[in-house]
């Protein structure tokens, strides 16, 4: 019933990006996503666009498993694209009733867009070929320094990887209830809002009491194994930097020598990015301003 | 002329279609159930038997293949699919862990509150059902997390009951109690059949749980139906079951043993009291 969800899913299979350190991984998915909110100009998006599908091509996971990470985002997507292209202001293209299409909302809006489909493919190339274990296993050594201002680094990480694991049981455990419910004759679909709402009280409350049971049954089988938080634990696995890797940051560096180039010289519309963030928050407000 | 009550129509079923991981659940699956018979369902851990009595209630839908409840298409588009999860009862693997209510008695009540029964009528069946699965009159009040295991599970049993099915389908309703708890379930879904007239439907892995209580057993292997047929002979093919990770009850290979030392001892006897006579008879030395 509710089992289409990309959720951090881990597509296996064995690619140079499957094998990358998970470090290495995070560091150029953030770098990759910072630069594209750096620069609004259409040749770091055409470059952002060939470096992502490279590594799709490279990850060997199908296409549609990046696509269908953009379904939960989709409403997003369209709410972006037609505040932009109904409300920024300039000149005008062509105009329907009191409506006014702009070339300026146009660029606008195909420009958030494309944005927001590269972040997020490009965020779900990372958890689509990085296990959750390993991918919390890299945030804990990478926000390692943390730990000199006291913050539980170790523990935070257990916690993250904990929640991840939980979350493939609990939607298994969701959806077994509400069959259990539907055979004692439940109906999730009909009446109104309020009533809908309360034809889940039946799921919620014993899927509340075994997750509580579950968490319960886990800390106890941690502590039997005298787990006592992050102080001098090994890995199983230690995190270990390969060639691979230093290959994989050197075309991280070119790649942004490559958006740094293109955003400065090839086009004049290279803005810093808080600039034409204020801009936009602003021609969104001055536009719905006038509206009412 | 025999009643067909329900029908199981060629039912296939997939998981996980799409992703490239897909497994067959169900292959191909024929059987039906008659009107007041006990039908024992077996098979091993993933064999598909879950899979199998979710379709028999459309909770899921078959990828091909339907079932019919008394000559109608269940998966049809007008088809009442609530009426029938109130005739088709289906017991779930750990029912237990679907109780929400307050009390023992709201819980019962869910059920034929939702099929449509009115106030007085859910009252009666779910007072009936309580006392149908053994419980005390002073549970009813109780909030049912309060209860023992096996008090639970009556209530999750009685909550179901309540909808006054006419077939009753239970999942492994045996698992996780203890033996004295074990045997007074099982004693008591036998009563169902016996003085309710309910036709009944359990899954289990263990032989020894359905051999005596059921007229018919079919055993499931890797999402086909294997065997269908009465539980003696399903028992004389003790090397195909052992094959597919399942056994014939401890007393049919005590026999087979006795016969095989040249005893004159029938193999397929699959009540205890009949194999405990004749080991008895054995013990006292009448060698054929």
């Amino acid at each position: 019933m509710i089992r289409d969800i990309t959720l951090g899913q881990y597509y296996a299979a064995d690619s140079v990006i499957h094998r990358l350190d998970p470090r290495t991984k995070l560091v150029g998915t953030l770098a990759y996503l910072i630069a594209l909110f750096i620069f609004n100009n259409p040749y770091v998006f055409a470059l952002a666009a060939f470096f992502l599908i490279t590594l799709i091509l490279l990850s060997h996971v199908p296409f549609r498993f990046i696509l269908k990470g953009l379904k939960p985002i989709l409403f997003l997507l369209l709410f972006t694209v037609i505040i932009n292209m109904l409300f920024v202001k300039g000149t005008p293209l062509f105009s329907i009733w009191k409506i006014t299409v702009t070339e300026e909302g146009v660029k606008q809006a195909v420009s958030m867009g494309g944005r927001l489909i590269l972040l997020i493919l490009g965020s779900n190339l990372m958890t689509l070929t990085t296990t959750p274990t390993r991918l919390t296993a890299g945030m804990e050594h990478l926000m390692r320094p943390l730990k000199l201002i006291g913050v539980p680094v170790h523990e935070i990480a257990m916690m993250m990887s904990i929640a991840l694991r939980f979350i493939p049981i609990l939607m298994e455990e969701t959806d077994r209830i509400m069959k259990a419910q539907l055979a004692r004759g439940a109906d999730f679909e009909s009446g109104n809002l309020f009533k809908k709402i309360r034809s889940f009280v039946p799921v919620l409350v014993p899927l509340f009491v075994s997750a509580f049971r579950r968490a319960n049954d886990l800390a106890m089988a941690m502590e039997a194994r005298c787990y006592h938080g992050g102080k001098g634990r090994t890995q199983y696995r230690p995190l270990r930097y390969t060639r691979r890797d230093a290959v994989a940051y050197l075309i991280l560096i070119l790649y942004l020598a490559a958006v740094f180039a293109a955003g400065k010289w090839l086009s004049e519309l290279a803005t810093p990015w808080f600039k034409e963030m204020i801009g936009y928050a602003g021609s969104v407000s001055v536009s719905m301003s006038e509206v009412y | 002329m025999e009643e067909y009550k329900l029908i199981a129509d060629h039912l296939t079923y997939s998981y996980g279609k799409g992703s490239g991981r897909e497994r067959k659940a169900l292959d191909d699956v024929s059987f039906v159930l008659r009107k007041g018979e006990f039908v024992g369902l077996i098979g091993h851990t993933g064999s598909g038997k879950s899979t199998l009595v979710q379709q028999l209630n459309a909770l899921l839908k078959p990828d091909s293949g339907t079932v019919f409840f008394e000559g109608a298409d269940i998966f049809e588009k007008d088809y009442d699919r609530k009426a029938l999860r109130g005739k088709v009862g289906l017991v779930f693997q750990y029912p237990e862990h679907q109780l929400f209510e307050e009390t023992v008695f709201a819980e019962v009540c869910y059920g034929p509150k939702n099929i449509g029964m009115d106030r007085k009528a859910t009252e009666l069946a779910a007072y009936a059902a309580i006392k149908r699965v053994g419980l005390e009159d002073e549970v009813f009040d109780q909030p049912p997390f309060d209860l023992s295991g096996g008090q639970k599970r009556r209530v999750a049993i009685a909550s179901v009951l309540a909808m006054k099915p006419e077939i009753l389908i239970l999942d492994e309703p045996a698992a996780g109690l203890d033996p004295a708890g074990r045997m007074d379930l099982l004693s008591m879904i036998r009563e169902l059949k016996e003085k309710e007239g309910i036709t009944i439907l359990m899954v289990s892995h263990s032989m020894e749980d359905v051999a005596e209580m059921a007229d018919r057993l079919m055993v499931m292997d890797r999402g086909k139906l294997v065997f269908d047929d009465s539980p003696a002979k399903v028992f004389s093919h003790v090397e195909e079951l052992e094959e597919m990770g399942l056994a014939a009850p401890e007393m049919t290979y005590i026999l087979r043993d006795l016969k095989a030392a040249g005893f004159d001892v029938d193999p397929s006897l699959i009540t205890l009291k009949d194999a405990r006579d004749t080991i008895l008879r054995c013990m006292t030395g009448e060698k054929a």
